[in-house]
């Protein structure tokens, strides 16, 4: 069985966790430069406010209900989102970091009730965290996800949902539209519409072999998965990302710090050359690592980094992530068992925000970084050898909240009454 | 006030000085990790969050304007404990009274406050140790 745990609202909630005055109200936090809304608090959607609409078009009406706007506070996000994934760990030593705000628990060899471990593990984030989550628990890992979103869906369910006896499901599986499963895009909602494929029902009744040869072997795949055969496993996703995770537990523990960098350093260059296959640069990477997954007497340590500019160039990135390892997360004595990077905060390499006040990322940079992606194709790898330092950066941006986790000067302040 | 710190597991690093460089230094055998206030002062790291104190509510507990406050999260309150609560949408520090429904400041100036709905639901941590900087 897998379990898919997302954080509901995450960037609304983490600005709601340290604004007290602001949990039940109308949050909307917005994308890099204020451009459009990325995340909008429960309350936020049942005013009706649209997603992934410009903020400027939308500044009448948000001002109109009262809605508080935020900034994107990456470096808060990526602190909050390290704790709930650590405290993940505890439930399952398998986990697959799916994006900053949700993660597949591999649920196989747990033996326990199911929707109490479920219920637990949403209460136990809520509780340590302070964040609220959903957890969908199903054989597959497409039927994990769509548990995920009858989970948040239905007030019956109260955030958790297990799908275990599929037929038991079909009636539910009716009422839901195909676009809510996991990999079918607008797109292929509008192919499927032709072959009178309208629901989650619908489509797991397809014969799969056939929509191989129609379409592809990934809808083949996804409609097996919604049929409870396992084709998708951890660490494996068919879709572009908004963040991109390289994370491994080690097979054997890491005690040396030049082991660990050297890990880090792996995990920097799989995630740069994900990154420019979706043509993406990145600004802002979190770098952890971490020791058993235990709560009680449980080792973490979490590093949020700013880019200058927006970079595609592995050398940055491991140098950042290398430094981030030696000054502030190893830790002698400490027998480490999982690190990774997550690159939190991307965007299209094309066109290219310019900042007048930061360079852009190098033009030679940019093609040694193609002639390596093109050698590693063709010859098999180059590896980076350790770089200097790069400087961190702290970004500027209108509405931010403060960085309440990750700078003294920014700590929430209690109220003498 | 005193500390006491008691070496917890004594885990020597090996022989640390180069013997072909002469005398190996005497204190090579003593060397331990450095004491770690974060080992100290953290039991669940993604549970625990920082504040700051502010005003003089809770001088009687020895919590002064602008120390900082250390809270975790995956503790149970119980009464007497020192806890953060939000009240009407405001962070404060009182003690716990469980049994009264209240929470208590440590200074006779201020009054307690007293909790109608479920109390429990308003903890956002219990604080398990503060810092004051001198200097």
């Amino acid at each position: 069985m897998y379990a898919l745990v997302d954080v509901n609202s995450f960037f609304a909630s983490c600005e709601q966790l340290f604004r007290p005055d602001l949990r039940g109200k109308p949050v909307v936090v917005l994308s890099n430069n204020d451009g459009c809304i990325v995340a909008r608090s429960k309350e936020a959607k049942a005013l009706g406010i649209p997603d992934l609409e410009p903020y400027f078009k939308l500044k009448p009406l948000l001002e109109k209900y009262g809605v508080y706007v935020f900034s994107s506070n990456y470096e808060l996000y990526g602190d909050l989102s390290k704790r709930v994934m650590t405290t993940l760990e505890s439930f399952s030593p398998d986990l697959e970091i799916y994006s900053i705000d949700e993660a597949f628990l591999s649920l196989a060899g747990i033996n326990k009730h199911l929707p109490s471990y479920g219920r637990e593990i949403r209460s136990t984030v809520l509780k340590h965290v302070g964040l609220p989550v959903g957890v969908g628990i199903a054989p597959t890992k497409t039927l994990a996800k769509l548990a995920s979103h009858i989970a948040k869906k239905s007030a019956k369910c109260d955030y958790v949902c297990v799908i275990d006896d599929i037929p038991k499901w079909h009636a539910v599986f009716k009422k839901i539209p195909v676009n809510n499963v996991w990999g079918i895009g607008r797109r292929l909602s509008a192919h499927l519409a032709n072959l009178q494929v309208y629901s989650v029902y619908d489509l797991m009744k397809l014969d799969s072999r056939l929509m191989r040869k129609r379409f592809s072997v990934n809808l083949a795949r996804t409609i097996d998965e919604l049929n409870g055969i396992k084709c998708f496993i951890l660490e494996q996703s068919p879709e572009a990302k908004k963040q991109i995770y390289s994370t491994r537990s080690f097979g054997q523990k890491i005690i040396h710090c030049h082991d660990l960098e050297q890990s880090v350093s792996q995990y920097a260059t799989r995630a740069c050359e994900k990154l420019r296959q979706q043509n993406h640069l990145v600004k802002t990477m979190v770098v952890f690592a971490s020791a058993p997954h235990f709560i009680e007497a449980s080792y973490s340590r979490s590093l949020t980094i700013s880019f200058p500019a927006p970079t595609n160039d592995t050398r940055v990135v491991i140098s950042a992530a290398r430094q981030g390892i030696r000054d502030v997360i190893y830790k002698e004595g400490v027998k480490f068992a999982r690190a990774g990077v997550g690159l939190i905060e991307l965007s299209p390499e094309r066109p290219e925000q310019l900042d007048a006040f930061t360079p852009a990322q190098a033009l030679k940079s940019k093609s040694l970084m193609r002639v390596v992606d093109k050698i590693n194709k063709s010859h098999g790898p180059i590896f980076y050898a350790s770089q200097g330092i790069e400087q961190q950066w702290k970004m500027t941006r209108a509405l931010k909240s403060p960085s309440y986790t990750t700078k003294w000067r920014d700590l929430p302040v209690l109220v003498d009454r | 006030m005193l500390i006491f710190i008691t070496p917890s597991t004594t885990e020597f690093k090996l022989f640390n000085s180069k013997v072909s460089a002469g005398f190996p230094s005497p204190a090579d055998d003593y060397i331990e990790e450095s004491l770690s206030l974060d080992e100290l002062l953290i039991k669940h790291p993604s549970a625990t969050y920082m504040v700051k104190a502010q005003g003089n509510s809770m001088i009687g507990a020895g919590i002064y304007d602008g120390d900082i406050l250390i809270i975790d999260r995956a503790l149970t309150a119980t009464t007497g404990d020192i806890v953060i609560a939000s009240i009407d949408g405001e962070f404060t520090c009182k003690y716990l009274d469980l049994e009264a429904k209240e929470l208590r400041p440590a200074n006779p100036r201020y009054s307690a406050i007293k909790i109608k709905e479920d109390i429990e639901l308003l903890i956002e941590g219990v604080v398990t140790s503060s810092m004051r900087m001198h200097r």
